[in-house]
């Protein structure tokens, strides 16, 4: 059996055991008999479960996308201001047409979320790149002062309610019929799987990339457009999940390195695990209360941000 | 043959290359030197095709850098630029192995195996193939990107200050295996490189050109153009030649 192979195995079974553990836990018992054990699956379990693994690997993937367009691997969708930008567009069509259907909200987040994605990425080029810390902290405020005016413009419109709501991620709300747009998720994957080797050299800077051949312009644009979807699928659907696209790709970069032909389906187990597992933990440790996935996965993801910054493998000595 | 014609480009308001006319020789190695903000930079971009130029035109071997598919101008000719940031965990031989990107476009061949191969015993590489970017000293990772360039397998190679971060003998065993690959044969390659060392012009450039304030002061043979009043003109600062087993060195006085 090749390492790959067994590699996978022990994944395969790491993310089948958490599934089939999420299946099994909630409020009421599966073999009780008070509800018919198929119909709490398919309504309740398995959307939570399916819920949780999309939205860790779409924000894993995000991640890895947005590390490589910047050159900055401190840097992740909730550093840029993306989940911010996306607020304020879904409140805005709050605003507009509180009767929305589900695609139109989820268009407008998406299209806030570019154009805020956007706004960060023009300011990563005038940042000069010598302290990596530095772009994270520019991205911090950006997404403050967006994140400001979402507040403002939710406060004067009493729909600050819906902030919090978007703001706290967490899955006990998710149920069959309110979840199915994760599913687009699936598909971004295999859209940014299929541009690995063209993310890759987008690591490489653009005079390098493009000294390759690559079309730098429109690797960045479609890099842009998967981290925008992914984090508005993610906000209007659960809410936003801060450190997964941090914690996940650079767990997996330290471990086997930068080649996301090979490393990106990591990326995605992990990020998708990871996320999967907060939500279990988060229904099991006070019971029979939840705490919001979010804010498990915040406590893991600090001390792995700390854990980059103190452990780094550091500034390549000169010499 | 490189043919540049009345090049001029400007960043923003401030013009940086002037009516640029100049020859490459499709062989040996040029030197480009000239102070620092002569435009030996830019110039180099507007060849490779990665900065548009305000006007004139450039062609390599006839062909339009700015007028044909990225990969297909990715296969003429190759740019390292100077002293890349590359905050990528790549392994050494994953980097090499992007050399061959425009060839393949993420299915490689047998025939990437084995350039990419010999370019990493041609650069030194092998004991450091599987070892990721950042963990590597300034030197050896300006050696893993010079292999990149190198695989890239383009008939001109253009490289912006190689020797940053190279110690004397990495420095030398550089020149010397771009003048070896840089003979006239089937496999000969054109090397352009901006050097700031004039004596590792002096030793290993077959043709020199010096550059100022985004002109061409001279384009020549490389004792033509190593000639104490010619970089005094360039330099702005005093010289002396000195020479060497057939070859000129330069002091600065």
């Amino acid at each position: 059996m090749t390492a790959g192979l067994r590699l996978w195995l022990g994944l395969g079974t790491a993310l089948a055991a958490l599934a089939g553990l999420s299946l099994c836990i909630g409020a009421a018992s599966l073999f009780s008999g008070d509800l018919g054990t198929g119909w709490l699956i398919a309504v309740s379990r398995f959307p939570r479960t399916a819920a949780a693994l999309l939205a860790g690997m779409g924000l894993a993937l995000a991640g890895v996308v947005i590390q490589q367009t910047v050159q900055n691997r401190l840097v992740e969708p909730a550093l840029t201001g993306t989940p911010e930008a996306a607020m304020l567009g879904l409140l805005g069509v709050t605003l507009i047409a509180p009767g929305a259907a589900p695609v139109w909200k989820m268009a407008a987040a998406t299209a806030s979320a570019l154009i805020g994605t956007a706004g960060f990425l023009a300011l990563a080029r005038r940042i000069p790149r010598q302290d990596p810390m530095l772009l994270p902290l520019v991205g911090l405020i950006y997404g403050g002062i967006l994140g400001s005016a979402g507040l403002w413009l939710a406060w004067t419109t009493d729909l600050v309610q819906y902030l919090g709501i978007w703001r706290l991620g967490e899955f006990s709300g998710v149920v069959q019929g309110r979840y199915e747009l994760l599913w687009g998720i699936a598909a971004l994957a295999l859209l940014v799987y299929a541009a690995a080797d063209r993310i890759t050299l987008l690591g490489l800077g653009e005079t390098q990339a493009r000294s390759l051949g690559l079309n730098y312009a429109q690797t960045r644009t479609l890099g842009l457009v998967a981290v925008a979807a992914i984090t508005a699928l993610v906000i209007v659907t659960v809410g936003a999940l801060p450190f997964v696209g941090l914690v996940a790709p650079n767990l997996v970069s330290r471990w086997r390195g930068d080649n996301l032909r090979a490393n990106l389906p990591l990326v995605a187990a992990g990020g998708a695990g990871m996320v999967l597992a907060a939500d279990i933990l988060g229904r099991v440790l006070r019971e029979p209360y939840e705490i919001p996935a979010a804010t498990v996965f915040g406590v893991f993801g600090a001390g792995v941000f700390l854990w980059l910054l103190y452990a780094a493998p550091g500034p390549a000595r000169n010499g | 043959m490189i043919e540049v014609r009345s090049l001029s480009y400007a960043a923003g308001a401030t013009p940086i290359l002037h009516e640029v006319g100049l020859d490459l020789a499709p062989r040996g190695i040029t030197a480009l030197i000239g102070p620092n903000g002569a435009g030996k930079s830019t110039l180099l971009h507007c060849i490779a095709g990665l900065a548009r130029p305000g006007a004139g035109t450039v062609r390599i071997d006839g062909l339009d850098p700015f007028a044909v598919p990225d990969r297909r101008r990715a296969r003429q000719v190759a740019l390292l630029q100077q002293s890349p940031t590359v905050a990528s965990r790549l392994r050494v031989a994953e980097l090499v192995g992007f050399g061959r990107w425009p060839h393949h476009a993420g299915r490689p061949g047998p025939e990437d195996a084995r350039v990419v191969a010999e370019a990493l015993t041609a650069f030194e590489l092998d004991a450091l193939a599987a070892r990721p970017l950042d963990t590597l000293s300034g030197g050896q990772r300006q050696r893993a990107m010079v292999a990149m360039a190198y695989a890239q397998a383009t008939p001109w190679l253009l490289l912006d200050e190689p020797l940053n971060a190279l110690d004397p003998r990495h420095a030398r065993d550089l020149m010397a295996r771009l003048h070896d690959l840089s003979r006239p044969g089937p496999d000969g390659r054109a090397v352009v490189v901006v050097l700031h060392d004039i004596n590792a012009a002096a030793l290993w450039a077959d043709r020199v050109v010096a550059m100022k304030d985004g002109r061409v002061i001279a384009s020549a043979g490389a004792d033509e153009v190593l000639r104490a009043e010619i970089l005094e003109e360039v330099f702005d600062t005093r010289f002396e030649i000195v020479p060497h087993r057939g070859r000129q060195l330069v002091v600065t006085l």
